[in-house]
């Protein structure tokens, strides 16, 4: 080991050498080197080597996230203040970035924020941002509630743990599309149609019509925006309980037992031991699921696609159940301008939650 | 509040339930009758199932089989919070994200119906607990931001807010540093003087159990080996165990026997033994058991001296030593009676115990008996029960075969293949090293061990 060490100090010494000596050469004065010998020349190789070692592994991984990701991320924001104003007919409206114009070469773009004006002023968009908002406020909680309460309750069992722990991970490993259009069959109801043909009645209005009540038309054709949003709301909730369910136990079971035994002489109730002990206890796992959860929901799609189709809605009320992320995906239609825009919009309002979160959490939180 | 236990059995299961000879027999047929306002030191190696006793008497572990009393409750079946215990645990379990005052404030929080204290009442006995353990300045800091002795007075306030009938400490100053230990033993000294409540604590160290409690029980593998005042257990010791275990310089114990009412260590008739019948026994003596004499019985080789001061202690060697070396504390002054290199030494008697090598039991003679009599009258007249185990002593299936067992166990077969490569040098470092330090150079070839193949690689 040390030999090695005083290896590359005396290269590190030739190479400065090497460095200071350049410019004078430069100067004019022709002082020639005397030229390396084979030894020092392999010393200076892997003195030169071990510079560029740590740069040399990385490189397969700083081209692929540079490609995938930085240049993305940069481009949308490039794309997103790129458009045209464009005059036809005498009157003048802005166009944003498209690839499709953009091979036009009579296409000259200029920078502004219309896109941002454009995307804001959308009616659709506001529909989009009031489900997306909706939808995370009310599943994060009983999400993260429910997570607790099964994680506790799994802790506190011994038998079948294992076997509930899998039940309850089953989710998790599961594609949503798939879990989505299961769903669908599920909260199904097709009325009968005029020719008398059977009718098709999925499991919960079956178990709701053999506990006496009526039918409730969840998701198909004529069904109320309420009646859409419950399901979607069982659907989120169930997708999101695994991660915080294998989260938050592994929290459960990292707490010292002690805590417990400390409490239990006191004589504390189960109640207290809850809410006193195990959730402030437990409060940085808690906010890690709340923060995740809270980005997940802002990103929410592929479960509206899974059980209202890509349509993003029931039969005859489409789009009625769009988010931000399918608003993003419509707008590439248009132009990728405007999706860029969404986009970083999205992307604000997710950062922005973000930071209240920590916010908060820094004050309840204990670390 | 007076605490008795009986017949106290605690049994582990196996965890392969149908394997009767796995199950653990943490406690054994434990039976100890704790006086009303004392200090009580559970004291035993680990694993002798003190800490078990303690948890029994906190209600977190329920007794295979056995009862306990509180006065003349029984609370064998009572859940812990219903026994009006105070417990301390090993690493104080403070809640960490409440401040001190909310931590002492926790247990009388929990407080139902007519035990409910007002707010104003809660912060008053919670102030006052406080200053009784000499945390009221820190009310406000977070566990995190205290010391360890802190905490650990946090720990004792917290179990002494509800004014338990029993206050329990589990090893309390096991992690504490060396002069905090010192220090913070004192305190739970003034404490338990100042709040008179029956307190039991356990400890593996010696010289904490006899610094403080006014009674200490020892114990081996469940058992209970004695009890009695530390003075007490220190002079007159019941069984080998005992000796063993109290006392630091520990005892020097060396094989000896009986014959013609004469003690022999070796060859040397060292002591008279009247009355004793011709036997094999083990002989121990305390470090301070010795006298410098020029006709002394007992001839020492000298290896060392250390001086401290007031007392040297002589480092010397004996045939007959069971220890390696033979350790004796006597006056600075005599140290010129030590001729050359040998040291011979007259033994006083009642630091003298001899024990029967098949039963490692005490054999008292001479003097002694008259002494351990007096002790058991005074005892008596104290209203302590005596207890000391009689029959004979438990003893790990196979107390050498354990010694060795970490090293057969680092060892295993992999390391053994490993071993074969090893050069000679090791071999031989290995063959010169003494048995005693056996476990070393192994666990110094560990590293030598992954290493080797790493190099190889380089080269």
């Amino acid at each position: 080991m040390s030999d090695e060490k005083i290896v590359t100090e005396e290269a590190e010494a030739l190479v400065a050498s090497e460095q200071t000596e350049a410019p004078a050469a430069d100067g004019g004065k022709k002082q020639k080197k005397p030229p390396l010998s084979k030894e020092e020349k392999k010393i200076l190789w892997q003195a030169r080597w071990s510079r560029w070692k740590a740069w040399v592994y990385l490189l397969p991984a700083i081209v692929i996230l540079g490609i995938f990701t930085v240049w993305p991320i940069i481009n949308t924001v490039r794309i997103s203040f790129m458009g045209q104003w464009t005059t036809e007919g005498g009157s003048t409206w802005w166009e944003g970035y498209s690839y499709s114009a953009a091979l036009n070469p009579n296409t000259h773009y200029v920078f502004g924020f219309n896109n941002f004006s454009s995307v804001v002023s959308d009616i659709d968009f506001v529909t989009c941002l009031t489900n997306t908002l909706l939808l995370t406020v009310i599943t994060v909680p009983i999400s993260t509630m429910l997570a607790l309460l099964i994680a506790v309750a799994l802790n506190s069992i011994k038998p079948l743990r294992k076997v509930f722990q899998t039940i309850f991970f089953l989710p998790y490993v599961t594609n949503s599309i798939a879990i989505g259009m299961v769903f669908a069959a599920m909260f199904q109801m097709v009325w009968p149609n005029p020719t008398g043909e059977p009718m098709s009645v999925g499991i919960i209005n079956t178990i709701i019509e053999a506990f006496g009540g009526t039918r409730i038309n969840w998701m198909n054709q004529g069904s109320s925006h309420f009646a859409n949003m419950v399901v979607l709301v069982i659907y989120i909730v169930w997708n999101a309980l695994p991660f915080k369910i294998l989260v938050l136990l592994g929290g459960l079971q990292s707490v010292n037992k002690q805590y417990y035994d400390a409490a239990k002489v006191d004589g504390t109730s189960r109640f207290r031991t809850f809410w006193r002990i195990t959730v402030p206890l437990l409060s940085p796992m808690i906010a890690y699921v709340v923060i995740t959860g809270f980005i997940g929901g802002f990103k929410e799609y592929t479960s509206i696609v899974g059980i209202f189709g890509e349509k993003m809605g029931p039969v005859g009320n489409d789009w009625s159940l769009d988010t931000m992320v399918g608003y993003i995906y419509k707008s590439m239609g248009v132009s990728e301008g405007k999706a860029g825009a969404a986009a970083l919009i999205l992307f604000v309002i997710i950062f922005a939650v973000t930071m209240v979160n920590l916010y908060v959490s820094k004050k309840k939180v204990h670390y | 509040m007076k605490v008795v236990l009986q017949n106290l059995t605690k049994i582990f299961p196996s965890r392969n339930k149908k394997d009767k000879n796995a199950e653990v027999v943490a406690v054994n047929d434990f039976n100890l009758e704790i006086p009303d306002g004392k200090l009580i030191g559970l004291l035993g190696p680990s694993g002798c199932g003190k800490s078990t006793t303690l948890f029994m008497i906190s209600g977190l572990q329920t007794p295979t089989s056995g009862k306990i009393f509180f006065g003349d409750d029984d609370v064998t079946k009572l859940a812990p919070e219903n026994r009006g215990i105070g417990l301390v645990f090993q690493n104080y379990a403070l809640y960490p994200h409440m401040t001190v005052q909310q931590n002492i404030l926790f247990p009388l929080q929990n407080l139902k119906g007519e035990n409910r204290l007002s707010k104003e009442e809660m912060l008053k006995r919670a102030a006052e607990v406080a200053k009784l353990v000499q945390i009221d300045e820190y009310m406000n800091r977070k566990p995190s931001e205290l010391s360890g002795g802190q905490q650990q007075r946090v720990a004792i306030a917290r179990a002494l807010v509800k004014m338990p009938r029993v206050l329990l400490l589990d090893e309390p100053l096991s992690n504490l540093d060396a002069r905090l230990r010192l220090q913070t033993r004192e305190e739970i000294r003034r404490i338990q003087r100042d709040t008179q409540i029956t307190t039991i604590f356990v400890t593996h160290d010696q010289e904490e159990a006899m610094s403080i409690s006014d009674f200490i029980v020892v114990m081996k593998l469940g058992v209970i080996m004695q009890t009695g005042k530390p003075q007490w257990v220190y002079d007159d010791p019941a069984n080998l165990f005992v000796a063993k275990f109290l006392g630091a310089p520990p005892i020097n114990m060396f094989s000896g026997k009986v014959e013609g009412g004469k003690l022999y260590i070796g060859e040397e008739a060292v002591l008279n033994a009247d009355g004793v019948e011709d036997q094999e026994v083990y002989v121990g003596i305390r470090p301070e058991g010795f006298i410098l004499s020029r006709e002394g019985k007992l001839t020492c080789a000298v290896s060392g001296i250390d001086v401290m001061g007031r007392d040297i202690s002589i480092v010397s060697t004996n045939a007959a030593s069971l220890n390696p070396v033979v350790r004796s504390i006597i006056s600075a002054d005599e140290m010129s009676k030590i001729d050359g290199s040998v040291a011979k030494f007259d033994l006083k008697q009642h630091k003298v115990f001899i024990f029967n090598k098949e039963t490692e039991q005490r054999i008292y003679f001479g003097e002694q008996i008259a002494a351990h009599e007096a002790m058991l009258a005074e005892m008596e007249a104290e209203g302590q029960a005596y207890a000391s185990n009689q029959g004979p002593l438990p003893r790990e299936a196979d107390d050498k075969a354990k010694a060795d067992a970490p090293v057969a166990l680092d060892k295993g077969k992999f390391a053994k293949v490993k071993d074969c490569f090893k050069g000679l040098a090791a071999k031989c470092r290995r063959k010169k090293a003494p048995a005693a330090e056996e476990e070393a150079p192994v666990s110094e070839a560990e590293p030598n061990d992954t290493a080797e193949p790493s190099e190889v690689d380089h080269e």
